[in-house]
């Protein structure tokens, strides 16, 4: 607990420095990343995050000490190269995307595994710590690192609040863009760049091989929980901050912990959870969605079968008193399905019980007529318009009465002219 | 007005790595007319109107649309891509993908203003996807998302429109909705070129054709051109030979034409 207060009272002026150089980071590149997702190129930022390695090198050699504005500098040539490399064997040979990612990723990365080498070979190398670059190393972030990376985000956020529109149409449909008269070269250039820029200011901290999950892991969380596109950055951003803000905590109350690898391993967690509970496309909202349409059948059926055996009975006013087993006669239920489902009918108030018998309350007269009119109305429906046997129908109209809509009813009733409950069931 | 040429194609011919697709296809549309461009799996449809919005570059010829280049013109005319060219599952609404009409060269940065909105809502309306107006693209039926489409083409208040197979997988009441629409924009003098795979419609849909197979066959009033002869010609049978000399260009690299001779 004390770690925790200290952490967030920045107690150590180093903290202030991790924590606003990860969040100005983690938040740069889930906004541009966004649209790397939506462009499908989200393997792309894996590409550029590996090819950085060899102009960091460069930088440090041109420079001769570590200095982050060369060392960026080389970055964002060579990343920008990797994609460049990237179009023309795609566009130039028969070689398919991926491939070509694979291909570009592993040579630029072995360039500079090169002359990272060399670098560490030769005296003043040897003090540079430039296999940082490799792993990733947050406490490293100074004050000036941090003003670079907030400029960076600012270049970033300003870019896409002022060509967002642009941005969105030329993802969305490209070749739509052109005949619109949009000069769709430049602002692809414009988001690549963008794009090799967060990622060339992350990969201090980072690492050139985890940095591209912050590009692509933030985009598809937020895809998970939203369809708008402005909630979707939105949440990318604030996922990856925390995130962010999580990792170097992590950092921060157990010095042997990296902070990188942590930032990714808290990001992949927050997807886990996504996977799990997120609206409509989780797992557990569409498991939940199956066991409640399975309910709603089971609890259709029962009030089915309940009109069918006073039909049987050949009363039409739908008011006997019936047992559990006259029901099982009509139709053979599950025991247990049958007697959740009647208590819940029950507590719904479309069935009264007295001792061991069971009879309609009003309502649920009412629904058990909806039901088995919608059924015997699909029946008819078949019959007149497909070809199928009589003996099918039954079992082709089973399900679908759950899933009419009242739109759908009227639209039955209008084409085949039928008013109340058909008499015949198949 | 009527003998206006809305859009001219001169000597054009278009190629894919090695093989011609169009190949030295060479007419004039009239203006305010239905048009279909019908022809087989393969015969450069697509590649024709492509090439007339500035998409893929002719290896010779050129096109010119009210009689100056597209550049000087594109304001006047609006493309509707095929359906299946777009990933529908991107994040947006039917009100945002219709507002991409309204974007045009000048209007990238600047808001929408309420001029734009009116029209968006028009065109939103004119297509009958008012009630769906916030509706997310994904969520759409492959008709509706094709009125979208339309839609979006609307708002460009165009006088040419070029329509790539706008009724590929949708029902036939959407068909017909959709042709009543173009039918109102020819009315009010627009040309709308469309291209065509159902030999059957044919007849219902236009009042002008241009048949194609790489090289035109055919092209003019409907009734001229929708012949048994020409449909032979565009859809088997005589043309097998044409297509033959096709495979060998591909398979050797064989210029299309020498470099000296301009036709």
């Amino acid at each position: 607990m004390d770690t925790f207060l200290d952490f967030i009272s920045f107690k150590d002026p180093n903290v202030i420095y991790v924590v606003l150089g990860v969040v100005f980071i983690n938040a740069a590149s889930a906004l541009i990343g966004t649209f790397a997702l939506l462009r499908k190129r989200a393997l792309i930022g894996d590409a550029i995050a590996h090819s950085l390695l060899p102009g960091v090198c460069l930088g440090f050699l041109a420079a001769g000490e570590k200095n982050l504005i060369f060392l960026m500098f080389g970055a964002v040539i060579t990343g920008w190269l990797s994609t460049f490399a990237v179009d023309i064997i795609v566009n130039r040979s028969k070689v398919k995307q991926d491939a070509a990612i694979g291909i570009v990723l592993s040579t630029f990365f072995a360039i500079g595994i090169v002359l990272l080498t060399y670098i560490q070979n030769h005296a003043s190398g040897q003090q540079a710590g430039l296999e940082t670059f490799l792993f990733g190393q947050a406490a490293a972030i100074s004050r000036q690192d941090v003003i670079i990376f907030l400029v960076v985000l600012l270049v970033v956020l300003v870019a896409i609040i002022a060509f967002y529109r642009t941005f969105v149409l030329v993802t969305f449909n490209r070749e739509y863009a052109i005949t619109l008269g949009v000069k769709v070269k430049a602002y692809e250039f414009l988001i690549t760049t963008l794009t090799v820029l967060s990622i060339a200011a992350g990969i201090q901290a980072l690492g050139v091989i985890l940095m591209s999950a912050l590009v692509i892991t933030p985009a598809a969380v937020g895809r998970l929980w939203s369809d708008q596109l402005p909630k979707i950055i939105l949440l990318a951003v604030v996922f990856s901050i925390i995130s962010g803000i999580g990792g170097a905590f992590v950092s921060y109350s157990s010095a042997q912990m990296p902070t990188g690898p942590w930032v990714v391993l808290l990001l992949s967690a927050i997807v886990g959870f996504s996977i799990l509970f997120s609206p409509k496309k989780g797992i557990i909202a569409r498991y939940k969605k199956s066991r409640e349409n399975r309910l709603k059948i089971l609890r259709e059926n029962i009030l089915k079968s309940i009109y069918v055996y006073h039909e049987k009975m050949m009363d039409k006013s739908l008011s006997l008193q019936m047992t559990v087993t006259d029901i099982m006669e009509t139709r053979r239920f599950d025991t247990d399905d049958l007697t959740s489902g009647l208590r819940y009918l029950t507590h719904k108030g479309y069935l009264a019980k007295q001792g061991k018998s069971i009879s309609l309350t009003d309502s649920g007269k009412k629904e058990s007529k909806r039901i088995v009119r919608l059924h015997r109305l699909w029946e008819q429906y078949l019959l007149k318009k497909t070809t199928i046997d009589s003996d099918h129908v039954h079992s082709g109209a089973e399900a679908i009465e759950h899933i009419i809509t009242p739109e759908l009813e009227k639209e039955l009733v209008k084409e085949l002219g039928i008013t109340g409950i058909p008499e015949e069931d198949y | 007005m009527k003998d206006q040429i809305s859009i001219e194609v001169h000597n054009l011919t278009v190629s894919y790595g090695a093989g011609p697709v169009l190949w030295d296809v060479d007419f004039e549309l009239p203006t305010g007319k239905i048009i279909g461009v019908i022809g087989p799996n393969g015969s450069g449809k697509t590649t024709l109107l492509k090439t007339i919005m500035g998409l893929l570059e002719p290896s010779s010829g050129y096109v010119k649309i009210q009689n100056k280049s597209l550049n000087e013109v594109r304001d006047k005319i609006a493309y509707v891509p095929q359906r299946t060219s777009v990933d529908w599952d991107f994040p947006a609404s039917v009100y945002d993908v219709v507002m991409m009409g309204r974007y045009g060269k000048r209007n990238l940065i600047r808001r929408p203003n309420n001029a734009d909105v009116e029209i968006v809502e028009q065109s939103i309306q004119k297509v009958g996807l008012s009630d769906f107006r916030d509706r997310q693209i994904s969520q759409l039926s492959g008709g509706q998302q094709q009125r979208v489409f339309i839609a979006r083409a609307l708002a460009q208040k165009a006088d040419i429109y070029l329509l790539d197979e706008p009724f590929a997988g949708v029902d036939a009441a959407t068909e017909s909705s959709i042709i009543s629409i173009l039918e109102e924009m020819r009315n009010e003098g627009k040309t709308v070129l469309i291209i065509h795979h159902d030999l059957q419609t044919v007849l219902e849909h236009f009042e002008y054709l241009v048949l194609l197979n790489t090289r035109l066959i055919a092209k003019g009033n409907l009734q001229e051109v929708f012949t048994k002869e020409n449909l032979s010609n565009a859809y088997g049978g005589q043309l097998t030979l044409l297509s033959k000399v096709v495979e060998i260009i591909k398979a050797t690299d064989f210029p299309i034409r020498e470099k000296d001779v301009d036709l």
